[in-house]
């Protein structure tokens, strides 16, 4: 039997002006079929005005069972959010 | 210990993701539900492929044809689903070949009027649409998003045969009859579609403690019964079965025995048309074999021409 083809990974922007999404993969040989793959599979009902494809071994991705420690450096830094400050009172527009 | 952390996580409505920790058993599990999933919509293109050439009318033809290229669609996420758990495509497939992996008995039925394909959409795609809906809340992530995906191209699937019915049932005498007949013929293996009673149903119970299934196969049948025989009522259709009737006190609709003996033998290979849809699939597999080799050759060209 043939070996798999390789897979891709499918990102649709869904209207100009928006970020690119994930769709999801498909299989194909070129960078060619795998758009019009991606256009087949994900786009059959105008969901796109844009596709990316990128070959699946290219994404690295952070590992879930380490994402508290990963993402840890960002938890006690409330001064990063807009909250965390306290305006005098009646001040507008800010 | 890990089987403990995954039976909370489980608990806690998260999602398990592909490169998760899983129990075995759950993978497997997965892989077989998974695949026979992604079979069904493959496998089931061929009873209403069967009509695309004679569809009454332009339009028949091509939704009929929009509606299949939506199975083939279909599969394929699932396919990609299923992938995710470490199984190569081309072994799900050579699974299918050898028998070792089963696809929906309801495909191993004939479709022999433009009835069938009313009766399909309706009651196949209806069935399926009810199971599908209560799996997009399976614990896991790549067959639960598949699934929302799936469940928005669906409907319009059952809508078009229940369209199909409706306009036979109010047709000439002939046309008529040719609904009922259809309705006849699919309302037992629809109603089989959602598998075994649960009382029969071995690997309900590890389904259900793992989120895979929400729904127990009883659960999902006595949904769709409720749902459709309202339908059925409407467009002057008789549901086949004299058992059928109103329980105030259950809030559901009673109905008669499935023929499970039946349900079996077309399970194990004896239905109408199973060796007809395995050769089939084997058949156009096989002739296909020259474009994967032409598309690879051409990618390596390519590759050679750049660098």
């Amino acid at each position: 039997m043939a070996e798999n083809a390789t897979v891709w990974e499918v990102f649709i922007q869904s209207k100009n002006g928006l970020a690119h999404k994930h769709a999801g993969n498909v299989h194909a040989d070129d960078k060619v079929m795998a758009l019009e793959n991606a256009r087949e599979l994900y786009t059959r009902r105008n969901e796109g005005s844009c596709i990316w494809v990128v070959k699946s071994e290219y994404i690295i991705s952070s590992e879930t069972e380490d994402s508290e420690a990963f993402f840890d450096p960002s938890n006690d830094k409330m001064y990063r959010h807009p909250t965390f400050y306290t305006m005098p009172e009646g001040s507008k527009h800010i | 210990m890990n089987e403990i952390k995954f039976q909370e996580r489980i608990d806690a409505e998260k999602k398990i993701e592909p490169k998760d920790w899983m129990p075995d058993a759950y993978r497997k599990h997965l892989i077989r539900q998974i695949s026979q999933h992604a079979h069904s919509e493959i496998i089931g293109m061929q009873p209403e492929g069967n009509w695309i050439t004679r569809a009454p009318s332009l339009r028949a033809k091509m939704i009929l044809l929009a509606k299949v290229q939506d199975e083939a669609g279909h599969g394929l996420y699932l396919y990609s689903a299923c992938e995710t758990l470490g199984i190569s495509r081309e072994e799900l497939v050579q699974q299918l070949h050898d028998g070792k992996a089963k696809y929906s008995s309801i495909f191993n039925y004939p479709t022999l009027s433009w009835a069938d394909m009313g009766a399909v959409g309706w009651l196949v795609d209806g069935a399926a649409i009810v199971n599908q809906v209560s799996l997009q809340r399976t614990s896991y992530g790549p067959y639960s998003r598949g699934m929302v995906k799936i469940c928005k191209e669906e409907s319009f699937h059952q809508r078009q045969g229940y369209e199909i019915m409706a306009e036979m049932a109010k047709g000439t005498l002939e046309q008529k009859a040719m609904a009922q007949d259809a309705l006849n013929r699919f309302w037992w293996p629809s109603i089989m579609m959602f598998g075994p009673q649960d009382s029969d149903s071995p690997r309900t119970g590890n389904a259900m403690k793992w989120k895979i299934k929400r729904q127990t196969n009883d659960d999902l049948r006595q949904d769709f019964i409720n749902k459709t025989v309202g339908q059925a009522e409407l467009i002057g259709l008789t549901i086949p079965d004299p058992d059928l009737k109103w329980n105030a006190e259950r809030g559901h609709y009673d109905f008669g025995e499935m023929d499970w003996d039946e349900f079996w033998s077309v399970v194990n290979g004896n239905g109408p048309c199973n060796k007809q849809r395995l050769a089939h699939h084997k058949k156009a597999h096989d002739e296909g074999q020259w474009v994967r080799d032409a598309a690879k050759a051409y990618a390596k060209k390519q590759e050679l021409v750049a660098n």
